[in-house]
């Protein structure tokens, strides 16, 4: 494998794990509201969330440019305030794969959430645990394969993501470049030797992540 | 210490539960066929549910009281809820289960320790098991001891012998009792069966669609009643 060809690579695992880690938190937050409260607005927010599996994945690429390109609402702001740029960065990367895999990674976990029988949290709460307690010791272990086959999907898909991230950050050898963008762009000059090579490694890498997803979800919690 | 529910209101789906009553026997049986509204005046009882109206008062405790919007959370009540499936946790192994609710900073009559509880309820032996492998009986007596150990003021039971066989029921009936005669503890015993009630009531209300239709001592209800057994039985 070629010095570039693992700079790719690395460069595709270490955003998928930083775009899985940032939206973890939320995800369960989100997956959580979901399972187990009713709030005005909730169909709207269901809705919301599963545009990134609908839309044509540019779109919503497109959308995130005009958000966090340096003239839009969000880019400007944190290029003004933070001096951070985000398009065309591979912070741009990380976001674009984010909010495509965030649909996934909520509906796993609520999943998981959902598999938690009510009846044991309540029974907690009359031991004389409070909500955090209940959640931290019951709702949180019993769901904790659905959580971690939440966020191996959520890696996975991260990994293969192509359209929003290539219009909210292009591909930039060296600095954005992953290994779907990499294979998009090797294949569109004929280079396919090479374009094949990735292909593999990406082949071993996703059925790597789908066969751990699905080693979590498929094994029940005690 | 007496229960006190005053006026209780809560529109179920094809009836409304309607209760006013004091109960202050050392186990108060609510007897009633399913869907008679038993649970969910035990959810009430335990903080689990809000009545649309009326108070629930322990002794002197305001627990809830519509009125006046006053609501102490399920976990700050010290009321011991055991449903009819045992819930214990299955991640946790018997010795957690029973330790769960154990907290040296409430109040602890003297003879609600480990050693004690898991030797009435002969589960000592368990203690270090998965809770995966215990049997029907072992299981319920296991969440009787995790509710007793959590030191309640009250103990709910929620048809606690329902989803066992009759020969277990047999044999866990005098568990229950000395589980009344060693703690004293006041209980509400949700049951269908009126040997139950006669084994271990002293006091006995009987609930039909929400409502409170007859009250009395086990002997007064089963003798007087007309009704034979059977009928009283859920279908």
């Amino acid at each position: 494998m070629s010095a570039e060809a693992w700079q790719i690579t690395g460069f595709t695992l270490g955003v998928a794990a930083l775009s899985t880690l940032a939206i973890f938190p939320f995800g369960v937050a989100v997956a959580w509201l979901l399972a187990r409260r009713d709030w005005p607005g909730k169909s709207l927010v269901e809705t919301f969330l599963a545009l990134p599996l609908v839309l044509p994945p540019v779109a919503t690429g497109l959308i995130l440019l005009k958000l966090f390109g340096r003239r839009g609402l969000l880019g400007g702001w944190l290029e003004r305030t933070f001096g951070l740029e985000i398009a065309f960065t591979w912070r741009g990367v990380v976001i674009a794969t984010a909010v495509m895999s965030f649909p996934l990674l909520v509906s796993t976990v609520r999943v998981a959430f959902e598999n938690v029988s009510p009846r044991l949290e309540l029974i907690a709460r009359t031991l004389g645990a409070g909500p955090w307690r209940v959640f931290a010791t019951i709702t949180l272990p019993l769901a904790a394969r659905g959580l971690a086959g939440g966020a191996a999907l959520a890696f996975a898909r991260a990994l293969g993501e192509f359209g929003a991230t290539i219009m909210l950050s292009g591909y930039i050898p060296g600095k954005t470049a992953t290994l779907a963008l990499s294979i998009h762009h090797l294949a569109q000059l004929g280079h396919d030797h090479e374009a094949l090579g990735l292909l593999a490694i990406s082949v071993v890498i996703a059925f790597a992540s789908v066969w751990v997803s699905g080693w979590f979800l498929r094994r029940r919690t005690p | 210490m007496s229960v006190a529910l005053k006026d209780l209101r809560l529109p179920l789906a094809p009836f409304v539960l309607e209760i006013d009553a004091t109960l202050d026997g050392r186990v108060t049986a609510l007897f009633g066929a399913s869907g008679s509204g038993k649970t969910s005046l035990l959810e009430i009882i335990a903080g689990l549910r809000r009545p649309a109206a009326g108070a629930v008062h322990l002794g002197d405790t305001v627990l809830t009281d519509v009125a006046t919007r006053t609501f102490i959370p399920a976990e700050h009540r010290a009321i011991g809820y055991v449903p009819q499936e045992g819930a214990l946790f299955p991640h946790l192994s018997v010795r957690k289960n029973l330790l769960y609710g154990f907290s040296t900073s409430r109040p602890r009559p003297a003879g609600l320790t480990f050693a004690h509880v898991t030797a009435v309820l002969e589960i000592a032996a368990l203690a270090d098991r998965a809770v995966g492998v215990l049997s029907g009986g072992e299981k319920q007596r296991v969440a009787l001891g995790r509710a007793l150990l959590a030191a309640p003021r009250l103990l709910l039971l929620d048809e606690p012998l329902a989803g066992l066989d009759v020969p277990l029921r047999a044999r866990l009936l005098p568990y229950l009792a000395r589980v009344r005669d060693e703690f004293a503890i006041p209980m509400l015993y949700v049951t269908h069966s009126p040997d139950e009630v006669m084994a271990l009531c002293d006091d006995v209300l009987v609930l039909a669609a929400g409502r409170l239709e007859r009250r009395g001592s086990p002997a007064q209800l089963f003798q007087i009643d007309p009704t034979p057994r059977h009928e009283l039985r859920p279908s």
